[in-house]
């Protein structure tokens, strides 16, 4: 079913991964110390990050690209980097301009005039003088480095003054045990990497298959978002193997191989599983995410969306089909770099915070990349003072825990939705590339014809659970689309595309209309069918996976060919090589001597199969057949079909009553056992008088020997 | 109301008119208010009755209580109903009610439309009753008095219950089959399977040989079979000795010192009473069929002493009048010791006479000098010969075609002859591959047997030149008589090595009583064999039979010198004036002269 398939993509990703996993967890595990509790922060945090999944809210809210921290005219309050806010940083300008220089000056005499502290005060010290030092500032400031004492940054300054001695040494213990452990890792994958034995690294990989897909299914029951992370991560190694030639075997080792597979099983068996590795690395899974291009429809959102050409391998992994989208991109990197701080909240909203390095290749800014770390930090420090959240403030929580879960389901019916709605699009989409991609390359698109179901299933089975949640919570108001949602329930999936892209236009339209998203799927439908289609897919998946290296089509037009190259016939070469010209080692009879030696076979009577594709008409005897045929016509029989219908007509009793059965089979001669039987008397067949004494005998057809008989008889009393 | 009802049958139904033509036809049940039943059973004369297969379904069908009959004269038939489904599923119950002549509750005319419900799933009798309430419902609101006039013929369904309903339990359960052959689809090839099926069991079964009676202790040089008793064999032998022989208890009861010298010929009286024994001794002798008395002497009833050694002796179908043959063809009244005639065609030696056993008055002789002729008894002169191409050691003639007969002949083949036209044999039987020495016919007259000096017999089909069977056993040698019994089941052969044996007629047929069924199996499968016999694959394993290593070599030579001699005369005629070698086809290659 698709969960194995999302297992083995799964694994696939985590061996590619796996290095790479490990300094992210330490990233996370520190960065859970910097705690930071604001309730009311948090909840705005959280429905500015729900918000922004709505595609229309989301372009609303404006990102400042400033370089500052979160400055809003709403909330004054510095964030994240745990300092104050200081009158200097709201009074600072972009640039320094002269005319406010006196007034800052004035104030920062009143200031200084106060009490006067040594050392001097930091404002006054760390005032930026020239753009270049107020550029540095900024970035210092950004960074969250210690401007003034070199020493420690304002983290490490609060983690110091959290911990007293007992604590520090803790804290080294623990280092101390995470780097031994670490280190002990290391070494034990470097022992595992060096066992050569084969069946144990296949149980190792079965065992993380599974692990890994247990995790996953227990991330996507308890973090659905987080899950479409992981989906779109799988999206991206697909991605890259198509990009790369890894798998496809044209590199050394591969070709080496190919020639040695002729010969060898192993080479042969190395070869397929790469092979099949790269299937399974480029097979499509149905990445379900939370962007919605569909919502917007037009161009513009589109665009916003796939910024360039290289925004593929950005990993835009909830595009649709990245074949269709690059066509109508035409954007700069502006649009980009826009785009960009807009959709890392989102993911950060769904408490994923790794692998952020790899997803964005193009990032060049430093600037930004900055702010995007710093913005991440900040909403990281919500959600885990959301997770432990002490029980203090309660009556705030309780209203803001409210919110916080009717937001929730909201935005997972978003999330459904837009799933769904992807899949359609996709659905619809993705069919007309891949039908033209099918001609040159038949063999290898067809497992993604086929895949479609899975795909399909996969999300619904995460709308399902989405709904599920809806349901239980609360009711939530819904627009009028519970017409549209049972047209979508899976039992009039196999209809035509038309019918999709029809759908589509209807949601278009719904969007356009309404601001709030159409409701999944009306409680009418019954569960049932589903579990049916689901056994039945599962039927189908597993038919496929029994089969999947059966290439049934592609074998039989070979097998055609080669019965119709079998039965041409064949040219008859009588070339004599040296013979009227120089012959030898490596000397070929002249092209003119052979066309005139070759003897052109006649062309054969035409195929009785020419004109039907799928049909192999042997015109030849079948020796196996004709050990049960009849060769030449019997005796008595003077035409076939005489011969043939008597064979025609059944005489069993399957075919015939039972009486006619026993006419049928009734023998010739019919002798009783134990009686005598007497030579045939003239009286006997009712020559001269017939007193059938003894019938010991019933002649079936006495009238030929009464006619013999008779003449005999005449004949000799003539005689 | 009368329970149960009088019997009313008929295919047609009328639709009773009270109630409408909707109504009389889909509810046998009249059900409705108090009021209204009330009038309508005094119209009626007789009020609603529930049959049991009626309340079996009422039962059931719960979503109807309003359904349950109001009126107290339905009360009981309910009831009774009621009990009966409350036992189980009553259908045998129900069905043979409803068929059954006596106790068939059928009210008006056309109840036994509604309640024909012959399936026996309750389901389909629920769905029934419920449809038969709505189209009731609707009859009742259509209740119109014109409705009421109107008359309805249906035809109907009907069985007749003397067609499946067996009257003892002894008897067998007829089962309706349907013979669609859309039902029965391959017919050809599921045959084609039993046919092959039946004829590699036939092959399984072929065990031929059943006994051997041994107690000769010369070879064995003539049989006969009593005329009148299966069981009864006589045998003469090399030595001189005559022996008879208990078939079923398979030995012997009587020995016969008869002649000194071979026992050249034996013969049964037609009656059975006596026999006749020729020897070396040139003496006839009759002997009693029955042993003499304890403490007497074997002594023949008449002995008659020949001039000349008599080398065969068969003995007239109906009167008292034997022929011997030795120089001539003697034909003998029993009570004369003088021949009545004589005949001689020739100067040689005949080696066997044989009368013909539907033209009594015929017989056939065979001669050294390569001739068969034959005589008519009334007549003092031979009919006609015919000249063959090597001497015929014996004739046989067809017990069911009067003039058929077939030659035992040295160049290893068996001639039949129509007696009418001597000139061509009917057909040439070859596959001996060594003199044939007797023959006889089965009393069916379809085949026949042939003792060879081959050391094998061979069983030939009368109009087929090839033969069917053929038996041998290690220890049997050269065979020199053979007769196939008159019950045409057996086939008794005497040879050389002093032994007589005793075998199946056909193969793999098997002895004993056999049941109908079997006897059914036997006769399908013999036909099928038949039907099929020319597909290679049935006929190779029909065909296939294990030859001791001399005869197949034999025969492997003899194809050779056959092939040989074809080529030759193929070439020669080839390589001569087209016209001058006349091609002479295999049958008549034989015959060298006919003589009237």
């Amino acid at each position: 079913m698709t969960a194995n398939r999302l297992a083995e993509s799964l694994l696939a990703l985590s061996q590619q991964e796996e290095l790479a996993d490990l300094p992210k967890d330490y990233l996370l595990s520190e960065s859970e110390d910097e705690g930071d509790n604001d309730g009311e922060r948090k909840h705005q945090k959280l429905l500015e990050a729900i918000s922004s999944l709505d595609g229309k809210n989301r372009r609303k809210l404006a990102e400042r690209s400033e370089a500052s921290l979160k400055v809003s005219e709403f909330n004054v309050s510095s964030e994240g980097s745990g300092e104050k806010l200081v009158l200097a940083d709201l009074l600072e300008p972009v640039k320094t301009s002269s005319s406010l220089a006196t007034v800052k000056k004035q104030l920062s005499r009143v200031k200084s005039k106060k009490t006067v502290e040594l050392p001097l005060n930091k404002e006054e010290i760390e005032r930026a003088r020239t753009p270049l030092e107020q550029e540095i500032f900024n970035l210092l400031h950004k960074n969250k480095q210690p401007v003034t004492d070199p020493l420690l940054t304002p983290v490490e300054k609060a983690s110091l003054q959290a911990m007293s001695l007992e604590e520090a040494k803790m804290r080294r213990a623990e280092l101390q045990r995470a780097r031994a452990l670490q280190s002990y890792y290391e070494a034990k994958a470097r022992r595992e990497k060096k066992i050569k034995s084969k069946k144990y690294h296949k149980v190792m990989k079965k065992g993380k298959a599974k692990k890994a897909l247990k995790e996953f299914e227990q991330l996507r029951k308890v973090n659905p978002a987080a899950a479409l992370e992981e989906l779109e991560k799988i999206e991206k190694a697909r991605m890259m193997e198509r990009m790369s030639l890894k798998h496809q075997n044209s590199g050394k080792w591969a070709k080496s191989k190919a020639i040695m597979a002729k010969y060898d099983l192993e080479a042969r068996q190395a070869m397929q599983e790469q092979l099949s590795k790269n299937k399974e690395l480029t097979q499509k899974l149905q990445v379900a995410s939370e962007s919605e291009e569909e919502e917007g429809g037009t161009e513009d959102v589109e665009e916003l969306l796939v910024p360039d050409v290289l925004n593929e391998v950005q990993m835009n992994a909830d595009g649709p089909n990245p074949w269709m989208l690059r066509s109508c991109t035409s954007d700069t990197k502006e649009a980009a770099t826009q785009e960009d701080p807009e959709q890392l909240p989102e993911l950060e909203a769904h408490g994923v915070s790794e692998s952020e390095g790899e997803e964005r290749p193009v990032a060049e800014e430093e600037i930004l990349l900055r702010e995007f770390e710093e913005r991440r930090s900040l909403r990281k420090r919500f959600e885990l003072s959301q997770d432990a959240e002490p029980a203090g403030s309660q009556e705030t929580k309780d209203s803001g825990s409210q919110e916080v879960l009717s937001e929730l389901r909201v935005l997972s019916q978003k999330l459904k939705e837009n799933h769904q709605s992807r899949k359609q699009k996709a659905s619809s989409e993705g069919t007309i590339p891949q039908v033209q991609r099918e001609e040159p390359a038949p063999e290898e698109e067809e497992p993604l014809l086929l895949q479609r179901p899975e795909r399909v299933q996969t999300l619904e089975e995460l709308e399902e659970l989405g709904k599920e949640e809806c349901f239980q919570n609360k009711e939530l108001p819904r627009p009028v689309l519970e017409g549209q949602q049972s047209e979508r329930t899976p039992n009039n999936r196999p209809d035509a595309p038309k019918e999709k892209k029809k759908k589509e236009q209807m949601i278009d339209l719904q969007n356009l209309l309404t601001t709030q998203s159409p409701s999944v799927k009306s409680l009418a439908v019954p569960t049932i069918e589903e579990l049916e289609d689901e056994e039945e897919r599962n039927q189908r998946q597993m038919i496929k996976e029994a089969f999947a290296g059966d290439d049934v089509i592609r074998d039989f037009l070979k097998e055609k060919r080669e019965a119709v190259e079998a039965s041409k016939p064949k040219d008859v070469d009588l070339t004599l090589p040296g013979w009227g010209e120089w012959g030898g080692v490596g000397l070929k009879p002249s092209a003119k001597k052979r066309r005139r030696f070759l003897i052109k076979a006649p062309e054969g009577p035409p195929r009785k199969d020419k004109n039907l594709p799928n049909v192999i008409i042997n015109e030849k005897r079948n020796i196996h057949a004709a050990a049960h045929q009849v060769r030449v016509l019997p005796y008595p029989f003077t035409h076939h079909w005489q011969f043939e219908r008597t064979i025609q007509t059944p005489i069993g009793s399957t075919w015939n009553t039972q009486r006619a059965f026993q006419k049928l089979t009734t023998p010739k001669v019919v002798t009783k056992p134990g009686h005598i039987i007497n030579p045939i008397k003239a009286e006997d067949v009712g020559y001269r008088s017939s007193s059938r004494s003894d019938l010991s005998v019933i002649q079936r057809n006495p009238k030929r020997i009464t006619t013999r008989h008779k003449k005999q008889l005449k004949k000799s009393s003539v005689d | 109301m009368q329970w149960p009802p009088p019997l009313r049958r008929s295919p047609l139904v009328r639709a009773s008119p009270p109630p409408g033509p909707a109504r009389g036809l889909l509810c046998p049940r009249r059900v409705s208010e108090a009021g209204d039943s009330s009038t309508e059973g005094a119209r009626m004369g007789h009020s609603h009755y529930v049959t049991p297969i009626e309340s079996a379904m009422e039962g059931r069908c719960q979503p109807l209580p309003s359904l349950r009959p109001a009126s107290p004269t339905n009360a009981p038939a309910h009831g009774r109903g009621s009990d009966c489904t409350a036992k189980g599923p009553p259908l045998a119950n129900v069905c043979r009610q409803n068929y059954g002549a006596a106790q068939d509750p059928v009210g008006p005319a056309g109840r036994r439309s509604a309640r024909h419900v012959t399936g026996s799933s309750l389901g389909k009798a629920e769905v029934a009753c419920e449809r038969r309430w709505r189209a009731e419902l609707v009859a009742k609101r259509s209740w119109s008095p014109a409705g009421r006039a109107t008359k309805m013929k249906v035809k109907m369904l009907s069985r007749n219950p003397d067609n499946y309903v067996r009257e003892t339990k002894l008897d067998l359960q007829r089962v309706p089959r349907n013979y669609d052959p859309t039902l029965h689809p391959f017919e050809v090839p599921r045959e084609y399977v039993r046919a092959l099926n039946a004829t590699k069991l036939e092959r399984v079964f072929a065990k031929p040989f059943l006994a051997s009676l041994d107690g000769h202790r010369d070879g064995v040089n003539c049989l006969a079979k009593h005329p009148k008793n299966l069981a009864t064999v006589l045998s003469g032998a090399c030595d001189g000795e005559v022996r008879i022989w208990n078939l079923t208890q398979r030995n012997c009861i009587r020995t016969i010192q008869a002649h000194e010298g071979f026992v050249r010929g034996i013969c049964t009286r037609f009656c059975g009473t006596s026999f006749f024994t020729v020897g070396d001794d040139k003496t006839v002798k009759q002997w009693k069929m029955d042993g003499p008395g304890y403490g007497d002497e074997e002594e023949p009833l008449h002995t008659i002493l020949g001039k000349t050694v008599y080398t065969g002796i068969d003995h007239h179908w109906k009167e008292a009048v034997f022929a011997t043959c030795g120089q001539q063809v003697d034909i003998w009244d029993e009570q004369r010791t003088n021949p009545v005639c004589s005949m001689t065609w020739g100067f040689d030696s005949i080696s066997s006479v044989k009368f013909n056993p539907i033209e009594t008055f015929l017989l056939g002789s065979c001669a050294s000098d390569r001739n068969i002729v034959l005589y008519d008894m009334r007549q003092a002169t031979p009919l006609k010969k015919v000249i063959l191409d090597m001497r015929t050691n014996t004739i046989c003639w067809n017990p069911m075609e009067a003039f058929i007969f077939t030659a035992a002949n040295e160049d290893y083949n068996l001639y039949t002859f129509d007696m009418r036209a001597l000139d061509t044999p009917v057909m040439v039987h070859m596959d001996h591959v060594s003199a044939v020495l007797d023959v006889d016919y089965s009393p069916t007259g379809k085949e026949f047997v042939s003792a060879s000096f081959d050391k094998s017999i061979r069983i030939f089909p009368v109009d087929k030149s090839r033969s069917r069977e053929v038996y041998h056993t290690k220890r049997m040698q050269h065979v020199i008589c053979v007769k196939w019994t008159s019950d045409s089941k057996y086939i008794m052969c005497g040879s050389d090595e002093m032994n007589i044996r005793l075998w199946k007629a056909n193969a793999s047929e098997k002895l004993g009583v056999l049941t109908s069924r079997e006897k059914a199996a036997k006769d399908y499968n013999q036909k099928l064999k038949e039907k099929f016999q020319h597909y290679p694959h049935i006929k190779r394993i029909a065909r296939h039979r294990h030859l001791p290593k001399s005869i197949y070599s034999q025969i492997q030579e003899q194809r050779i010198m056959k092939e040989a001699r074809r080529r030759k005369e193929v070439n020669r005629i080839k390589h001569s004036k087209p016209g001058s070698v006349p091609i002479v086809s295999e049958k008549k290659k034989h015959v060298v002269a006919v003589v009237k």
